[in-house]
């Protein structure tokens, strides 16, 4: 590794120098591309966020993309009903690795004011591996910007090899997650325990 | 517009044997409500909107509700003969008692279409229909055939109260997914216990998260074992 300041200081005299890593995570992390989904309220937070006054451009995620294939990023915005859970995890495994998702607002994260709701998925985390959670109800489109740097700051912190490398370039992690089955009172798994372990219950 | 007993003789005169009935409302609103009996409902609805009078053809909303079977404590004097001692003699006296009947009221499932007029500028006047139980015979006459606003609104009904609609032409659940078995707005539905996992569980939300992950650890263990089990007889065939 190159020492940061004399990184600073080459860089001064008109010399790059990078690492792989580096210029790899830059790439990614500088074109996620939204897929253009969008499930309640907190959709239309979302598409504020990509009209001129907010504009995610900026960040590299104009392009929201109308098929899963060509999407790097998932934003979960909005309820979540038990009805379309199954259809989220399906376009979930439809994505290209590597792929990411931000549960934007109360219900995608929790069910939020739905949560008592017989209908009510308790949170997609429960089903797919969820990158960034914002609260709010719904987010405004700053926290959605926010969100968006936390995640661009989590991909430039991956490493390439090692225990904790993405999971695209892990050829022994998941790459596709179950679908759940809609049974005849109740989602069927309830959550995937790799996903989402139960918490565990502090008497 | 007419009043409601106007509206009865009116459907009465047009259409016989209809068996409408005034169901009272007692708040201050006094919106009184007309219960149709099943068997002539869409010859009566079809009154309603053909009839230059009324000339109800906006059905604005169709929905349902749930009755429980009910129980009903009455008290009821009951006059018996007792014996007893008055004055060292012994005598029969009537005597009278009040005892504590219970009846159970079964319960139905009923529909409720709140009907205006567009051309005549009036409503609503509110027609009800009620089932025999809320168990095996739920059914009642699609009014879609008459308002077809009524064809989605009455899915949803079928779909969360189950309520089963004769004649209406694509009777599938309309917010539930075809798999799905219970009516949610029953009153007796019980939800499925998913909602709290929140780790700082109290009261009875604790006791049934503790049940839950015992059944749960139960259910993984049977699994365990029967698993062990398939592996124990499989590796005895390859012997």
């Amino acid at each position: 590794m190159v020492d940061e300041g004399l990184k600073i200081e080459l860089g001064k005299q008109g010399v790059f120098v990078t690492t792989i890593e580096e210029l790899y995570n830059w790439g990614r992390r500088s074109s996620i591309w939204p897929m253009q989904f969008g499930l309640a309220c907190c959709a239309i937070e979302m598409i504020a966020t990509t009209m001129a006054r907010y504009d995610l451009a900026r960040f590299g995620a104009e392009v929201f993309r109308p098929s899963p294939r060509q999407a790097d990023m998932m934003i979960i915005s909005g309820t979540v009903t038990k009805k379309m859970a199954p259809q989220v995890v399906r376009l979930y495994n439809q994505m290209a690795e590597p792929k990411y998702v931000i549960a934007m607002g109360a219900c995608a994260i929790s069910g939020g004011p739905f949560k008592q709701g017989y209908n009510v998925l308790k949170g997609i985390d429960r089903y797919i591996p969820v990158d960034v959670h914002i609260p709010g109800c719904p987010p405004r489109p700053e926290a959605l910007i926010h969100a968006f740097m936390t995640l661009q700051k989590k991909i430039d912190g991956q490493h390439l090899t090692g225990e904790g490398r993405p999971r695209h370039l892990d050829a022994n992690a998941p790459g596709e997650f179950p679908v759940p089955v809609q049974g005849e009172h109740d989602l069927e798994p309830r959550s995937n325990g790799l996903v989402w372990p139960l918490p565990a219950i502090k008497a | 517009m007419k009043s409601v007993e106007e509206i009865k003789a009116a459907i009465e005169a047009a259409v016989p044997g209809a068996g409408v009935e005034i169901q009272v409302n007692p708040s201050v609103s006094g919106q009184h409500s007309l219960r149709l009996a099943p068997s002539h409902a869409v010859q009566v609805a079809t009154f309603l909107r053909d009839d230059p009078e009324m000339a109800l053809d906006f059905l604005s909303n169709a929905t349902g509700v749930d009755w429980p079977d009910k129980e009903i404590a009455e008290k009821v004097k009951v006059t018996r003969t007792v014996t007893k001692t008055v004055d060292g003699v012994e005598q029969s006296v009537e005597e009278t008692v009040e005892e504590t009947k219970k009846r159970v009221a079964p319960g139905c499932l009923e529909a409720v279409y709140h009907l205006f007029s567009m051309t005549k500028g009036h409503g609503p006047v509110v027609i009800r229909m009620k089932t025999v139980n809320r168990t095996d015979q739920v059914e009642l006459p699609s009014l879609t055939p008459v308002w077809r606003s009524a064809e989605f609104q009455e899915r949803e009904i079928f779909d969360l109260f189950g309520i089963v609609f004769k004649g209406h032409p694509d009777l599938r659940r309309l917010l539930m997914w075809d798999e799905f078995k219970d009516h949610p707005m029953r009153r007796d539905y019980v939800e499925p216990d998913d909602f709290e996992y929140e780790p700082t569980a109290h009261d009875e939300v604790l006791k049934r998260a503790l049940e839950d992950r015992a059944a749960l650890a139960a259910a993984e263990a049977g699994a365990t074992v029967a698993a062990g089990a398939a592996a124990g007889a499989e590796g005895a065939g390859a012997r």
